[in-house]
């Protein structure tokens, strides 16, 4: 979709990039982010689980900044960019933490992934070499049922490591 | 070499034991897999890869599965009680093994030389000289329609080449780029989104429903049973707001005593049994030492919010669901429509970890219910956070005794364990009446069904675990059922195990003390078992048991059970800080699953298993008041976060030559105990009560 026609320039206080494309939406929008992802992008994995803003399960960043999506209305985030999994890496182009997450086979149901996923990249983005106790602080909002916590941490270290050494390469 | 001699058909077997019913060979390079057991996150779809390729000699990555379905799986009942490797796993072994036979006859009889000279590379069978043939050429031409052999023995344990190894799961990588749908994912075409109105006090009924605006929204209603259908999830969450706002409901069940938990379990109707004695004389013997130990309801507390769709078309009915058991939630769908069970297909679909009976099969139901009054489009339910952790079945709450017998001379002579408990078993297509929600709010209201515990034999409920492993000369286990049930009951991972091995494990542990023991020698003393000293004897030697200096304000607990008494052994020691709300630094877990399938697997299984019972048994409870449960967000029913996580060493005790087992409830009762001991070697306090909050040690202190 193009941004620069009359009309949506006209209505430019309510667009929104989405993992790099634009989107207009409705003034009078009631809805959140993570409906706007599910059901009108097709992006899936966001994921719902609470709804309250309580489980990150649906987190996404707003302008490199982790936000629960279910939380978020549409006009409160308009003009910003928007990146969800889909947007971070693919099986094609992973993201450093997608390919530690399945060398360490990090999670059992995944469902908790995604947003986890996206805290730690925030995290990373700002801090290249954490330690544990400062994965483990990043990732405190993002609940796990399942217990993968020690291997998601493991996971997310190492790609911070595997970000650093490719960082550091001629 | 010598095959191992062909064991009895695991039971999934016997009861399905045509080929085809599990597996197909396609002309297109392809084993398809058709198992009856579902994934829950446990791990199992990577398992039967394992064993399928290894008994067939093809690359894993040529084994493809399709989803358990009830028109094309075999039943395998329930995806529950760490049987899935046993019962399907070993299914697929059996069925693997016997394909390649029934293909190698057919290649030899072909290609005119003896099954001996043929050997089978990722497919491709090989014989003298040049000749080959393959799976997929021969394929078109066999058909699997032919019961399972018995006398055909699987792979000898020294020619397994994938199985004993850490294959990477199958379903890994769809789920870190977030592509691996699941069910709330799914969407068909012309299909609406419903949601259900509950009751927020358990047992009310809808009184009244005042005014409610319409528009755009389909009004469901049977009873007390009431929903809306709308096109989008939006405007389906908004008109259940209207609703709630129009609704006003009366009466309900009493709850229990919110203040005397333990004491209320005691003084319900129930229904008394002897679980298991053993040389014990009448009159009881009197106990020198009993003790009193507890347990609070807990919620599954699933992060996905559980969702199904349905769809309704000539009276037949088609159900996607992530129940564990799509046959059994089949026939409760037919005795509430009053419909044969040939008219309703289940398919699964994969959600987030349920860790037992949540409300998968509820609101399987609810999708049905709601898909009748718009025949034709599929219609999909999600439940709300505040309903998967308040209207799905709980574990039960317990109060257990346990007292002892010690003589003179400081021998354990007499066990006495009893228990009070509601059922832990209300699933679906166990009874004549339905136990899904809905059913009970219908304006034709089917009865509560009220959960119940199957015999030891079959693995026990509350009772699972109740008689020791230990070898005392005498004991006797009783076991009171109640029959009211306020808050609704059914299995959660372990089910009794839990709580049971919680108190066995807690007071050996005041016995030892006692007996001034150590909590370790004392265990050794009355375990002739072999595998369950190893497994003491291991994590013993992890933690340094004894020797290892702790930190102030820091204790170290160790505990150890052999879950259901037949299937995996684990033996954990936890060291836990006091110095502020207890919290646990760090676990160490010894496990025995007779032959490991994959080692990293199992590992994250007992791991998961160990951090989620760690949460149990320091934080959860399920609230309630008069007006119902109370704990309906992740505000009020927290659980364990990444900063509390403690770290988890797991060790593996490999017996290739066994049985394997599952691994993923071995160690949920034994790291309760470890960490309440470990509480008493830091404070010298026995809480007896759980959660182990620095509220309950304040009490236990008084
Ligand atoms: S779904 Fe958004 S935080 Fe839970
Ligand atoms: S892996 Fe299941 S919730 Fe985290």
């Amino acid at each position: 979709m193009s941004d620069t026609s009359p009309q949506n320039r006209a209505r430019e206080s309510h667009m929104l990039i989405v993992n790099g494309q634009s989107y207009a939406f409705d003034d009078a929008s009631q809805a959140n982010l993570l409906d706007l992802l599910r059901n009108r992008l097709g992006l899936m994995a966001s994921r719902f689980g609470c709804g309250e803003g309580l489980c990150g399960a649906c987190r996404v960043l707003v302008d490199g900044q982790p936000m629960p999506a279910c939380d978020t209305p549409l006009w409160s985030i308009a003009g910003r960019a928007v990146t969800t999994v889909e947007g971070l890496g693919t099986a094609a182009q992973p993201h450093p933490i997608q390919t530690a997450l399945i060398a360490e086979q990090a999670m059992q149901c995944g469902y908790c992934i995604s947003g986890i996923i996206v805290s730690a990249a925030a995290l990373l983005q700002k801090n290249a070499d954490p330690d544990e106790a400062e994965v483990r602080a990043a990732l405190d909002d993002n609940l796990c049922r399942c217990g993968a916590h020690n291997r998601i941490v493991r996971a997310v270290m190492r790609a911070a490591a595997a970000i650093r050494s490719a960082n550091e390469m001629p | 070499m010598t095959n191992p001699p062909a064991r009895s058909l695991p039971a999934s077997l016997r009861a399905t034991p045509m080929l085809n019913r599990w597996l197909g060979v396609s002309g297109e390079g392809h084993i398809v897999l058709t198992p009856g057991k579902v994934e829950i996150g446990q791990g199992i779809l990577t398992v039967l890869v394992q064993l399928c390729a290894d008994e067939l000699d093809v690359n894993p990555h040529r084994v493809r599965l399709q989803p358990a379905g009830t028109e094309h799986s075999p039943n395998e009942g329930v995806t529950s009680g760490s049987l899935s490797v046993q019962d399907c796993g070993m299914s697929v072994r059996h069925v693997a093994a016997q394909t390649r036979q029934v293909f190698l006859a057919e290649a030899a009889r072909q290609l005119g030389v003896s099954v001996d000279e043929l050997s089978v590379e990722d497919g491709i069978i090989c014989g003298p000289g040049n000749l080959s043939t393959s799976y997929w050429e021969l394929a078109p031409q066999i058909d699997l329609a032919r019961p399972v052999d018995p006398e055909v023995a699987p792979k000898a344990v020294e020619s397994r080449r994938l199985t004993g190894r850490s294959l990477p799961r199958v379903d890994v990588a769809g789920k870190a780029f977030g592509t691996r749908p699941y069910i709330h994912d799914i969407v068909l075409p012309d299909m609406l989104h419903g949601r259900v109105l509950r009751a927020p006090r358990p047992g009310a009924k809808l009184a009244a429903l005042g005014e409610f605006d319409c528009t755009g929204t389909r009004l469901v209603r049977d009873g007390s049973f009431v929903g809306v259908i709308c096109e989008s999830e939006a405007a389906a969450d908004a008109a259940l707001r209207r609703l709630e706002a129009a609704a006003s409901w009366a009466g309900g069940y009493d709850m229990p005593d919110a203040h005397d938990l333990a004491g209320w379990l005691k003084r319900q109707p129930a229904e008394t049994s002897l679980v298991a004695e053993r040389n014990a004389s009448d009159p009881e013997p009197l106990v020198s030492l009993r003790r009193s130990y507890f347990k609070p309801y807990l919620a599954h507390a699933s992060i996905a919010p559980s969702c199904a769709i349905a769809q309704w078309s000539d009276e037949t009915l088609h159900v996607i669901s992530h129940t564990q058991g799509i046959f059994n939630l089949r026939s409760d769908l037919a005795i509430v429509f009053g419909t044969a069970e040939e008219k309703i297909s289940v398919q699964h679909a994969e959600s987030a970890g349920c860790y037992g009976h949540n409300g998968a099969d509820d609101v399987a139901l609810d999708a049905a219910l709601l898909a009748r009054a718009v025949p034709g489009n599929p219609v999909r339910v999600r439940w709300s956070r505040a309903d998967e952790l308040a209207a799905s079945p709980l574990g039960a709450a317990m109060t257990i005794d346990v007292g002892a017998q010690v003589s003179a001379a400081g021998d354990i002579q007499y066990w006495h364990h009893e228990i009070w408990s509601n059922g832990y078993v209300a699933r679906p297509g166990r009874g004549d009446t339905p136990a899904l929600l809905a059913a009970f709010d219908l304006a034709q209201p089917f009865p509560l069904y009220i959960a119940q515990d199957p015999p030891l034999a079959g693995g026990g409920g509350a009772q699972r675990n109740a008689v020791p492993l230990y070898d005392f000369p005498s004991w006797r286990i009783v076991k009171h059922r109640l029959l009211t049930m306020p808050l609704r009951t059914s299995s959660i991972r372990a089910l009794g195990a839990f709580g049971n091995i919680f108190a066995i494990e807690s007071f050996l542990d005041e016995l030892a003390t006692e007996l001034d023991q150590d909590p370790l020698a004392l265990r050794l003393r009355y375990l002739a078992d072999e595998r369950a000293r190893a497994v003491l004897q291991r994590v013993a030697t992890m933690a340094d048991w004894g020797k290892a200096a702790i930190p102030d304000g820091h204790g170290r607990g160790l505990a150890f059970a052999r879950y259901k008494n037949s299937s995996a052994y684990c033996a954990v020691v936890a060291e836990v800080d006091v110095n502020e709300e207890p919290r646990a630094r760090r676990l160490w877990i010894a496990v025995d699953v007779g032959e490991t399938i994959n080692p990293d697997g199992v590992i994250n299984q007992i791991e998961g298993g160990a951090i989620q019972a760690t949460s149990w048994s320091l934080k959860e409870q399920v609230a309630y008041d008069e007006e119902g449960v109370t704990s309906r967000s992740w505000e009020s029913y927290p659980i364990l976060r990444f900063s509390e996580v403690p770290a988890v060493s797991v060790e593996i005790i490999d017996r290739p030559e066994l049985p394997a087992v599952g691994a993923g409830e071995a160690a949920q009762g034994p790291v309760a105990a470890a960490l309440a001991n470990a509480i008493y070697n830091a404070l010298g306090v026995r809480v007896r009560k759980l959660p182990l909050t620095r509220d309950h040690i304040i009490e236990a202190m008084e």
